[in-house]
């Protein structure tokens, strides 16, 4: 009797596997492997079409400003794209959300790779995240370009196709570093950074020309558990008698920094650098920030003025220099061909990063020329970078040995008695200049004057210009 | 979901009473040996026909997406057995998962050798440390011991930044994606190798489900005392379950760092602790076969909600969203529609079709072995 009444379970199980197997065939899709590349040729080109993509924080913790940058980048491949294209081609960007999370970036960029035939992928962001990827990219032979990231790891051999963005983390910290030596010669230094390469990379920089007599306290924090105010490290700053503090600090971490510092009477001269400097994006913060422990509106105002008088480092023309041509081109650009965005941010430190990153894209495809594969396009950054004509303080410094884009900066102090400039998020402190360009090697090499000055804008680009 | 589950069979059976009756009958002729491991082999070897025809036939993508279903379908195995068979909640398996992830990255580096030991080994040292959890844990009651596990999943990423030098801090450390034999892509043979394991774990779990081990964890989870009383050592019972489950979830952690190529903790942020047990929840505690449901949706959820935030015109913020906030509306549906999971569904509708299929007079066996089965999946 028991054997007979169990078959019927066994018959259930064996249609629930039929019915699993079913369903399972149905979401992923059978029906043969997708083909490969588009046209004869390269992958992801065609006569009149480059697919490229991205990973991009979109949502999650660090998507605040950083998710305006991908969509930036559209301004100026909109803008190509209604000019005819590159050699007749035009760019589809594509760019998805990876969460900051590299498992996530692993995954939808296999996505990218091989359902939608990407030609390159350009601009994903973060370390830990691109980290995740370049192995893979390489064994496809996709070129991973402009990363995103300063991380002093993009630089090797093993990975030719890998090529950084941002000046690497320690170049900031030295140029950093040689300003506070040489103008605040005497004083107390506190240093206080996140606890990862970021934080690290860039300390090492200002440790290597800073003496170490100097410099009175060393305070970190975990960017896991950033959440509240900062106060146990700007106690112990103070205490230290620190004159001049200076950061390695993601824009939440700046702003939950400089609070607790006001409350506790501590105003010390900040030297922050670039990531979390941007006065739009950390602005917005300090404000939000106040509000919340205050549970009043009345000093969020206050709050965001607390940006000035920071001194951080540039190696874009700082956005609130309107007169720039740069500058008013990129506005331009941004309110003509992607209105939301500039509606919801203006130029900020985070929409000028995308539109002069995507505009170089461009610059590259032009220099590798009509014949587009992966090696022209490899090979034109490689050797061509400095012709690019992007807006820079410092030319591009790519090169086959060389997978940096900028190799230095300018310390800029965030001035309000020297003019304002208005965002959607407020009204700012312009950035003044107070030092010489700067360029730098990621080693112990010196910091030397660039003399140099920023290239010249192209005409169809100066025609642009636009109501700020 | 719940839509899409029903309608195959459905249309299999559905032609007309007489010709389902036969089919009913050959069906009841098909009798499958009653040794549990004999009877499981026999679904190991068709799932393993069935994953090995579904990977040759999809594209690469694809492949790398079964992959990722098979792996979670391993944590959730682990979390399945936990809180189905023992009433032990877990709100950590992502940190058994990082243990495994960084013993497999760790063996990888400094003492390389066959994977299959590599996977075996992080599969052991997350039980280890499983065992070290349980044995505080096993004191506690069930809402406690999810706030100790909870507590894990947020300490344990520190640790890894604390001692970078040893975990490589946030960049964290590198695995070798392993090379694919002959013409296989690299996405086909790592799925394969990542099906190959959860197979091995659901069929290993079955049999211990049927074994003295897998009724010692029903009579704990249904009545301590009693249980106590029959000669059962309780604590070492829940310490057991919760060991098993770390380990499964260390397996399920490393063949995600394989996947992925870098371990780092930022790859088990504390909503992918929720969404396991969350997922786990949707196919049904307690069912090997459930947790493939829970881990098709973890795996395609996100896809899904983006190409309907898509159809929708939605803001890409908004979009993000959609994915939990589907989710979660999907798991309320499921609890309230099938209190069972998905998979308690899927088993009350085709009960409902054998009813309709052999008559009335055999609704009271069915429903019968139908208890009985539930135990074994």
């Amino acid at each position: 009797m028991k054997i007979r009444s169990s078959r019927p379970v066994r018959y259930r199980s064996v249609a629930a596997v039929g019915a699993a197997t079913a369903v399972l065939a149905a979401f992923t899709g059978v029906g043969g492997p997708a083909s490969s590349a588009g046209a004869a040729g390269t992958t992801g080109v065609t006569s009149d079409s480059i697919t490229i993509g991205a990973t991009v924080p979109l949502t999650g913790p660090a998507a605040p400003g950083y998710s305006e940058i991908a969509p930036a980048m559209n301004a100026v491949f909109n803008w190509v794209n209604a000019r005819g294209g590159v050699y007749g081609r035009k760019i589809h960007y594509i760019y998805l959300d990876d969460k900051y999370n590299p498992a996530t970036t692993a995954k939808q960029t296999r996505k990218l790779v091989l359902t939608d035939h990407i030609f390159a992928d350009v601009g994903s962001l973060g370390t830990p995240t691109d980290l995740a990827i370049q192995k893979y990219l390489h064994s496809e032979k996709v070129p991973h370009l402009f990363i995103e990231s300063g991380c002093n790891c993009w630089s090797t051999p093993k990975y030719p196709e890998t090529l950084g963005w941002q000046p690497p983390y320690t170049t900031t910290g030295k140029i950093l570093g040689t300003y506070i030596k040489a103008n605040f010669k005497d004083q107390k230094v506190g240093e206080l950074y996140q606890d990862t390469e970021f934080g690290m990379d860039v300390m090492k920089g200002i440790n290597l020309e800073l003496p170490a007599s100097q410099v009175v306290s060393k305070q970190t924090y975990v960017v896991t558990t950033l959440s509240g105010a900062m106060t146990t490290q700007m106690a112990a700053l103070k205490a230290a008698g620190a004159q001049v503090v200076v950061m390695a600090t993601i824009p939440a971490a700046t702003a939950l920094a400089i609070l607790p510092a006001v409350k506790l009477g501590f105003h010390p001269q900040y030297v922050v650098d670039n990531v979390g400097a941007d006065a739009p994006t950390v602005g917005p913060l300090l404000a939000t920030f106040t509000t919340a422990a205050t549970k009043t509106k009345l000093l969020a105002a206050a709050a965001k003025g607390l940006m000035n008088g920071v001194v951080t480092n540039a190696y874009l023309p700082p956005e609130s220099t309107a007169t720039n041509p740069w500058i008013k081109a990129e506005s331009a650009l941004l309110q003509k061909y992607t209105p939301t965005l500039w509606a919801k941010h203006g130029l900020d430190g985070n929409t000028e990063y995308g539109v002069v990153l995507a505009y170089t894209f461009v610059q590259a495809l032009k220099a590798a020329g009509k014949d587009l594969t992966r090696t022209t396009l490899m090979n034109a950054i490689n050797t061509k970078a400095k012709s690019f004509g992007a807006p820079g303080l410092v030319p591009l410094n790519y090169s086959k040995d060389v997978h940096y884009g900028f190799m230095g900066s300018q310390v800029v102090k965030l001035t309000a008695s020297a003019g304002t400039y208005t965002t959607p998020s407020g009204t700012w402190p312009v950035a003044k200049a107070v030092s010489p360009v700067y360029v730098t090697t990621t080693g112990s090499g010196k910091v030397t004057v660039y003399k140099g000055t920023e290239p010249p804008v192209p005409s169809e680009v100066a025609k642009l210009t636009a109501a700020r | 979901m719940t839509t899409s589950v029903s309608p195959p069979p459905v249309g299999d059976l559905a032609p007309e009473p007489s010709a389902l009756r036969r089919l009913a009958r050959s069906a009841e002729r098909l009798r499958l040996p009653r040794q549990p491991l004999v009877r499981n082999l026999i679904f190991f070897v068709l799932g393993g026909a069935f994953f090995y025809v579904v990977t040759v036939s999809v594209s690469a993508y694809n492949d790398f997406q079964i992959g990722e279903i098979a792996l979670y379908a391993v944590v959730l195995a682990g979390l399945s057995l936990l809180t189905g068979l023992n009433g032990q909640f877990s709100l950590g398996q992502g940190a058994f998962m990082i243990i495994g992830a960084y013993a497999l990255a760790l063996l990888q580096t400094h003492a390389p050798m066959n994977l299959a030991l590599e996977l075996v080994i992080a599969t052991l040292v997350a039980a280890a440390a499983g065992v070290v959890v349980g044995l505080p844990a096993a004191r506690l009651s069930p809402p406690y011991l999810a706030g100790v596990t909870l507590l894990l999943a947020l300490g344990l990423p520190q640790l890894a930044d604390q001692y970078g030098s040893v975990f490589g801090g946030e960049q964290g450390l590198t695995t070798t994606t392993p090379t694919a034999p002959g013409s296989i892509s690299a996405e086909q043979w790592l799925a394969w190798i990542q099906i190959f394991c959860a197979m091995v774990v659901v069929l290993l779990l079955a049999n211990l489900v049927r074994s003295r081990f897998g009724r010692n964890f029903r009579a704990v989870r249904d009545d301590e005392v009693a249980a106590s009383v029959s000669g059962i050592h309780v604590a070492r019972t829940k310490v057991l379950a919760f060991a098993i489950s770390a380990g499964c979830a260390g397996l399920g952690g490393a063949l995600l760092a394989l996947s992925t190529g870098v371990v780092n903790v930022g790859e088990f942020p504390l909503s992918l602790s929720i969404a396991l047990l969350a997922a786990m929840v949707l196919g049904g505690a307690g069912s090997l076969i459930g947790i493939w449901w829970g881990a098709v949706a973890l795996v395609y959820m996100p896809t899904w909600s983006t190409s309907l935030s898509k159809h929708l015109s939605l803001g890409t913020s908004a979009a993000a969203y959609l994915s939990d906030a589907i989710f979660g509306a999907v798991l309320i549906v499921v609890i309230l529609v099938a209190p069972t999971g998905v998979q308690g569904g899927v088993r009350w509708v085709l009960r409902r079709l054998w009813v309709a299929a052999v008559g009335q007079q055999n609704l009271r066996q069915a429903t019968d072995g139908g208890e009985r089965g539930e135990e074994r999946t």
